[in-house]
């Protein structure tokens, strides 16, 4: 792997050096243009072959096997496939995979909505906007797992914050609201909190698109006599639909990912009702210590998100040339 | 005078300006409500802050900031008696609750742990961000856009899909549970951010001033360091702050592959329990210690936020 690596670089050098024009190739103190162009781009490079893709080829090398991290003097024996059939036919995994779908679908859905709305009144640039606008950016600016750790004591049944604001709306006594505990609710506690922290991100790129649309299809529109109603369906949000979509796209894979809020806020639990992929590859592979089976499971969450980010890149660029 | 006019007819309403206004401060209010609740919890006592319905108005105290510090002891009363006035107002309030204090705490070797990780990959981070990007942005490199995607794409695994190998790489080199091992690792994850930001805002500066410089003679090395560089400190500012919020408030990995001596605060501050349970106004203050220094840093990035949360895609 090392080897590969080297050569790889020492051919992109190569014609880093080729590629690069005759007039600017000067050479001055014994660096040339070609040669100052290697040795910036290089050490970045290396630095993620190094603590990215050889660990990532190493991932791969582990889920074709048996090894667990906990027993390194035991023999390690070649699966073939084994590990990557276990995992489809996994009942956990899958359960899991719903878990993730139903966390990333209602995150987006909110956060998209809420965001969107919030956006385009703030559009309005009413009086204090940038002061509101900077207030409301704050949550997603803190560490996930530090504003986890303390939603627990927020969604606490009795004592807790959420709980009471929801039993003086609602009627509810206090002490059943048990956001954590109880099975039904806790899928929409770590939906809550995450709609929470990142609506503001979501809200500042659309916040960009409305500012990217120019003012003169609007005046074009007014002349035009379009209603309001009319103006936001065929202009507004068509023209701020990439923004949006780019919003999502980051959502999308962020959520994907998501493992230290919720890990923190619930764990996975009650049971495994909050047990989101990266929490299961947690659990398999620093407490079950089944690091072959592990690896593959993370391979597998890898391609994915890999292959459908690709998809909907497409996607976005042909939203984008219309 | 005809171009104001037609401004007017699609500015909005003031009505409309002041039901967005109302709404949005209204929103901002209740999502700022949880980081006031984590800031009133700070200063209350345990038993204030477990009380039923929760207290609003309560008697201040410093007992959270004193338990976020030390580590206490239970004794007698008789005890207690026996020694000499109080040091200081963390002694006076350990004392009422018949406890002495042991020792320090854990926490601010984390903290400073957190200081140490953050700063230092930030640091690695920006320089080997500013040559690439400088590399990307003025250099034919053949594939560049492959590389740039490359860099871009070791952002999309799971954290915890590149703590498995990572954990067993630095248990055979000897970097498990080590600063270096985690502002390395803190480094590979910044400098694809690093390395898009910063190439957006060298593109920005003009080609015209280096080549002037190096017709004046300048060679290329002098030129990136006297005319690009100086015109890049916003960039290379705003990106070092983004670098640093992402190494400081990481969770996945810290979790993972530290515990002792180079563990950083966001694993720390869920493990501060007093008796009985999870010390919530220790807790508390040592969430707000952790979060003040990001409020500064949002305020000050406000303008380039956008930019920093979509490594540069959106610029404004």
């Amino acid at each position: 792997m090392t080897e590969a690596g080297l050569t790889m670089l020492n051919r992109t050098a190569d014609s880093v050096a080729r590629a690069t024009p005759e007039p600017l190739a000067r050479k001055v103190r014994g660096i040339s243009d070609k040669g100052l162009a290697w040795l910036f781009i290089s050490p970045t490079i290396l630095l993620l072959l190094a603590i990215n893709i050889f660990p990532l080829f190493w991932a791969i090398y582990l889920s074709f096997t048996n090894y667990r991290a906990n027993r390194p003097n035991e023999v390690v024996r070649n699966v073939g496939l084994a590990n990557y059939k276990r995992i489809l036919g996994d009942q956990d995994i899958w359960i899991a995979m719903q878990t993730t779908a139903h966390f990333v679908f209602w995150t987006i859905l909110l956060q998209t909505l809420i965001g969107f709305t919030l956006a385009w009144l703030i559009d309005r640039k009413f009086r204090g906007h940038a002061f509101w606008t900077t207030i409301i950016l704050v949550p997603m600016m803190l560490s996930p797992a530090v504003v986890g750790n303390f939603w627990r004591f927020l969604y606490e049944p009795q004592i807790g914050l959420f709980a009471y604001a929801i039993s003086f709306v609602t009627g509810i006594p206090a002490t059943q609201i048990g956001m954590l505990s109880n099975v039904s609710l806790a899928p929409w506690s770590i939906v809550i909190v995450d709609t929470w922290m990142w609506t503001p991100y979501v809200m500042l790129i659309c916040l960009a698109g409305l500012r990217s649309i120019p003012e003169y299809i609007y005046e074009a529109a007014e002349v035009d006599r379009a209603s309001n109603w009319r103006q936001f369906w065929s202009i507004t949000l068509p023209m701020a639909l990439p923004f949006i979509m780019l919003a999502v796209l980051f959502r999308g894979i962020e959520n994907f990912k998501m493992f230290d809020m919720v890990n923190l806020l619930t764990g996975g639990g009650p049971g495994s009702t909050t047990e989101v992929a990266s929490i299961t590859l947690k659990r398999q592979a620093f407490e079950s210590w089944r690091t072959g089976y592990s690896s593959a499971f993370a391979i597998i969450l890898f391609v994915a998100v890999f292959g459908l980010a690709n998809i909907y890149v497409k996607a976005l660029n042909k939203v984008k040339q219309r | 005078m005809s171009l104001t006019s037609a401004h007017s007819v699609v500015a909005p309403s003031a009505t409309s300006k002041r039901v967005a206004g109302t709404i949005i401060v209204l929103y901002a209010l209740i999502s700022i409500v949880p980081l006031l609740w984590i800031f009133a919890t700070s200063f209350k006592t345990p038993p204030d802050s477990i009380a039923y319905p929760p207290k609003i108005l309560f008697q201040p105290s410093l007992e959270g900031y004193c338990n976020l510090f030390s580590t206490r002891t239970r004794q007698t009363p008789e005890y207690i008696n026996s020694l000499g006035p109080a040091t200081g107002v963390c002694d006076e309030t350990v004392r009422k609750r018949n406890m002495v204090i042991a020792g320090p705490s854990n926490f601010m070797p984390r903290f400073i742990n957190s200081l140490i990780i953050a700063f230092g990959s930030t640091f690695c981070a920006v320089f080997l961000g500013t040559l690439s990007a400088y590399g990307f942005s003025r250099f034919k490199v053949p594939l560049a856009d492959d590389l740039l995607f490359f860099i871009l794409s070791t952002r999309m695994m799971p954290p915890i899909a590149v703590a498995i190998p990572i954990y067993l790489m630095y248990r055979e080199l000897g970097l498990s549970d080590t600063a270096l091992g985690m502002i390395l690792l803190y480094t590979a994850v910044n400098v694809s951010l690093a390395v898009w930001l910063l190439k957006g805002f060298i593109d920005e500066i003009p080609r015209e001033y280096e080549e002037a410089a190096m017709i004046d003679g300048y060679t290329r090395l002098q030129a990136f360091w006297r005319t690009v560089l100086p015109q890049a400190t916003t960039g290379i500012a705003a990106t070092a702050i983004f670098c640093l919020i992402f190494a400081w408030n990481e969770y996945a990995f810290a979790a993972l592959l530290t515990s002792g001596t180079a563990q950083t605060a966001p694993p720390f501050i869920p493990t501060i329990i007093g008796e009985g349970g999870q010390d919530w106004p220790a807790v508390a203050a040592g969430t707000t210690i952790f979060l003040v220094p990001i409020l500064v840093f949002t305020i000050l990035l406000r303008k380039q936020l956008l930019r920093g949360i979509t490594f540069g895609a959106v610029r404004k």
